[in-house]
């Protein structure tokens, strides 16, 4: 339950997101020993890293899934403890219920459960036409779409993303990027995007972030317009983080430029 | 063989087995190939079925033996169903009843007629109270394993769109469990005639059981048949809601909805 009155969270657009020398272990495996990170209202933040680098766990941290082991997480000033109304998270399976309809599963995401408002909701990410069909019969790429649009329908200030198109062939995942895209500038909405794929992350973010053996190990703003194009400006990005996941240090690169 | 593929495709191919059988074991009983002494004709069966029905007392029988499998299986099942809800959904509670239940459900239920005789005497409730103990045990072991199969993945994110409670359940974890919860009801349906049957054999004063035992003191072996008959038609009847159930419940499911 949330203490501000409703009025005022529609109004605000994006949370703003604190996270204060934040630690979590499991048992004895240290997964994130020391995050320190700010998010503006509203920003587009990517995180990547190599597998069980901790990104997915600092997510759920962020979702109030798990709880910190230290520090704390700020969400406009308030402490993260469990499960907030304004946060929403995106698997990387759409976890539909698939005995019900695609307007009911939608219909799940908010309170009032609301027809129309899901109807809405779904004709925001184009799939009105298929409101009452089954999960079983739509395809992967439009089953995160009823996934996003059960995410966005209660309007959240927050929105946490655990690699939602890991799982989607190339095609669908632009038209998903773009899809995400637009609905983020039009609702202003906060979103943590975690992926491995650094494509992605340059394609989306304002900002991406490394996670390297449970610290923030690089943090670089994308300064390109958008729409995104993959031009130049852009493989200079992907490139720039790509060598410091993989840590290729200069001296390989040249030897790399002499072998060509 | 366009034909029998056509046969095979035409509704009544589920039929033609019985039907054949029937006029084959007519003619042998006709033909005197088969005594009539050890089992009558289908003709015969009928004739006892037409009479049997005209006086009231086949309905009557069928009547009291429905009346007691139903019974039976509504305490049993919902035993069975409110326990697997209960040790699927709390941990301690299946750590204290999983292990009891399980150890009596190794135990025959029809072992237990002796001294279900004495409890109760040879009244309907040692009946009810058999076909309940038959019927509890299937539903709670399905009911428990549908609610333990249920998606992890689809409980955080109910947890996530804050389900809970009441909620949680009715959107959540019964729908997830119903598939298995039907399976179970199926079973439970077969142990609910086939403990039937065996308790009415043994005392009763009404049901069909009681008309077969009676039947046999007369030497009546068209009436026994027809009561073995009569059972496995119930059976099929039973069996037959319980899939149309799953039809309507599991529409959702890929694999039925094409049935």
């Amino acid at each position: 339950m949330s203490h501000s009155p409703q009025g005022a969270i529609k109004e605000a657009k994006g949370a703003y997101v604190s996270i204060d020398s934040v630690g979590k272990s499991f048992g004895d495996k240290q997964v994130l020993s020391d995050i320190n990170l700010s998010i503006a209202s509203g920003q587009f933040v990517a995180i990547v890293g190599r597998s069980g680098c901790g990104k997915s766990t600092l997510l759920r941290l962020l979702a109030g899934l798990e709880e910190v082991s230290s520090g704390e997480i700020l969400l406009d000033g308030i402490a993260v403890n469990g499960i907030r109304e304004d946060t929403r998270m995106l698997f990387q399976d759409a976890r539909l219920l698939p005995w019900k309809r695609c307007v009911e599963n939608v219909q799940l995401g908010m309170k009032s459960r609301s027809y129309e408002q899901a109807l809405a909701s779904l004709e925001q990410v184009g799939l009105h036409e298929r409101a009452n069909e089954w999960p079983s019969v739509l395809s992967g790429g439009q089953r995160q779409r009823v996934s996003l649009a059960r995410a966005l329908v209660s309007s959240p200030r927050l929105l946490l993303l655990d690699e939602p198109l890991g799982a989607l062939d190339a095609l669908t995942r632009i038209d998903m990027q773009n899809l995400i895209e637009n609905l983020w500038l039009e609702q202003k909405f906060t979103t943590v995007l975690v992926t491995h794929d650094v494509d992605e992350a340059v394609a989306l973010a304002d900002r991406v972030i490394l996670i390297e053996n449970g610290l923030i190990a690089f943090d670089i703003q994308i300064t390109l317009a958008r729409p995104r194009e993959r031009n130049n400006d852009f493989i200079y990005f992907e490139k720039l983080i790509l060598d410091r996941i993989l840590q290729r240090g200069e001296h390989e690169q040249q030897d790399k430029v002499y072998a060509i | 063989m366009k034909w029998l593929r056509k046969i095979v495709d035409s509704p009544i191919a589920p039929a033609i087995i019985p039907i054949v059988v029937l006029v084959v074991w007519q003619l042998l009983g006709q033909l005197g190939w088969i005594s009539t002494r050890i089992l009558p004709t289908p003709l015969a069966v009928a004739k006892a079925a037409v009479k049997l029905t005209l006086s009231g007392e086949l309905i009557q029988y069928i009547g009291s033996s429905t009346m007691r499998a139903l019974i039976g299986f509504g305490i049993g099942g919902a035993i069975g169903f409110i326990l697997g809800i209960l040790n699927g959904l709390s941990h301690t509670a299946n750590r204290l009843l999983d292990s009891s239940v399980q150890m009596v459900r190794n135990v025959p239920h029809l072992a237990l007629i002796p001294l279900v005789i004495i409890w109760f005497g040879i009244g309907e409730t040692a009946k009810i109270f058999l076909v309940a103990l038959g019927t509890f045990f299937p539903i709670y072991m399905n009911t428990l394993h549908g609610i333990r199969s249920i998606d992890p993945g689809l409980i955080e994110m109910a947890k996530v769109y804050r389900l809970q409670g009441k909620d949680l359940y009715r959107h959540v974890i019964f729908p997830g469990a119903v598939s298995s919860i039907l399976v179970g009801v199926r079973y439970a349906l077969g142990f609910m005639w086939l403990t039937l049957i065996v308790s009415e054999t043994i005392s009763s004063n009404s049901g069909i059981g009681y008309m077969a035992m009676n039947a046999r003191e007369f030497m009546r072996l068209d009436v026994v048949v027809l009561a073995i008959i009569i059972y496995a038609l119930l059976g099929k009847l039973s069996d037959t809601i319980a899939k149309l159930l799953e039809q309507k419940l599991l529409q959702w499911h890929p694999n039925y909805s094409k049935q």
